[in-house]
């Protein structure tokens, strides 16, 4: 059995690892598809909070989130195997053509094709916001707070990392203030 | 002795790598050009051109090739293996400390507030990649069948992004 989910692991990550163009977000609905949706490896709303913590550390987000992802599974054998199957894709396609094809990005095949990826991944991207968002976007409030967060990242230019502590201190304040009220509630 | 020098140079980039791999470049262009001369401003530009069209994040490309450039096949397993040992520790780290807190009510608060701003984060990428490439009518088209086919249909986004790919293709040597 555990040997089984460790070959599980290993293919998916293999999977995302080899169909992740144009950096982390355009691979969220690939990987949410497989370890959400087909494994039930996480809940959605797990999802999200490996997210949140696999971009407050450094390094790709594919890479951090194989390595949670497995870890939470298997252990470190999970975490090791899915970071080999995420990483290892990408590793023999680079030394391929660093070997043998300097001139890749010149091919006119390479360049039709990426005519067409290019805006795939925008929607990729895209797609993500209401596939990762649905579960969370149910709370009004929530709905209201990833708007100011998108205005201080998008607008703004604020950091990723301050969007994420300022998220956790909102998410701080928020609670320090329903248990203030339950307190003053029971005293009543 | 170089292998160590990658492994240790990427290691280093590795840790401070947090936000994306265009945080990266930014290294690489200090680290890699600047500091140690292991590669020129020109393959640079070739080193970022092959990222993007390549599958993989940009860290792991970029330091396979940069690697393969200095030491051969050895060199890009150095640097490769470099770049991902900080993300091994630090999210082994996080993972165990969370298993022990997850269910903590403070964490539990500092999630709740963590989640919108992680969609937040990914809805402003969102915006600033359509902006860039969505520049010409076939680019739009196909972002728009392939959003279509994301949200409405239940086909597996690997999938979508072969037949825009095919999509592409089609269109540069039809027209």
């Amino acid at each position: 059995m555990k040997n089984n989910s460790l070959l599980q692991l290993f293919f998916t990550f293999l999977k995302i690892g080899a169909t992740t163009f144009g950096g982390g977000y355009a691979m969220l609905p690939i990987i949410k598809r497989e370890v959400v949706e087909k494994f039930s490896w996480l809940s959605d709303e797990e999802f999200v909070d490996v997210l949140a913590v696999t971009q407050s550390i450094p390094g790709a987000v594919a890479v951090n989130s194989a390595i949670f992802i497995g870890y939470k599974i298997c252990g470190l054998a999970g975490a090791i195997i899915s970071m080999l199957g995420a990483v290892l894709p990408s590793f023999i396609v680079i030394l391929i053509i660093a070997i043998f094809l300097a001139r890749f990005t010149e091919y006119k095949l390479v360049q039709a094709a990426f005519s067409g990826i290019r805006p795939a991944i925008a929607a990729l991207i895209a797609a993500a916001v209401l596939k990762v968002g649905k579960p969370v976007m149910k709370e009004r409030l929530n709905l209201m707070l990833a708007l100011l967060f998108l205005v201080l990242s998008a607008v703004l230019n604020m950091h990723a990392i301050l969007v994420i502590l300022s998220g956790g201190l909102v998410g701080l304040i928020r609670h320090y203030r329903q248990t203030k009220k339950e307190c003053e509630a029971d005293t009543e | 002795m170089i292998l160590l020098q990658l492994y240790l140079a990427f290691v280093k980039m590795g840790f401070f790598s947090i936000g994306g791999g265009y945080v990266m470049l930014s290294l690489i262009e200090k680290e890699i050009i600047n500091v140690r001369g292991w590669l020129t401003s020109a393959e640079f530009v070739d080193v970022l051109a092959i990222s993007e069209m390549t599958p993989g994040p940009i860290a792991i490309n970029s330091a396979t090739f940069i690697g393969y450039r200095v030491a051969g096949v050895l060199g890009s397993a150095a640097a490769t293996i470099g770049v991902i040992t900080p993300s091994l520790l630090l999210v082994l780290l996080a993972a165990t400390l969370l298993k022990r807190f997850y269910q903590n009510t403070w964490v539990q608060a500092v999630f709740s507030g963590l989640r919108p701003a992680v969609i937040g984060l990914i809805a402003g990428a969102a915006i600033f990649i359509t902006r860039t490439t969505l520049i010409n009518v076939p680019s739009v088209i196909i972002a728009l069948g392939a959003f279509i086919l994301l949200i409405f249909t239940r086909l597996h986004p690997i999938l979508v992004l072969t037949l825009s790919a095919l999509a592409g293709i089609s269109y540069q040597y039809i027209f």
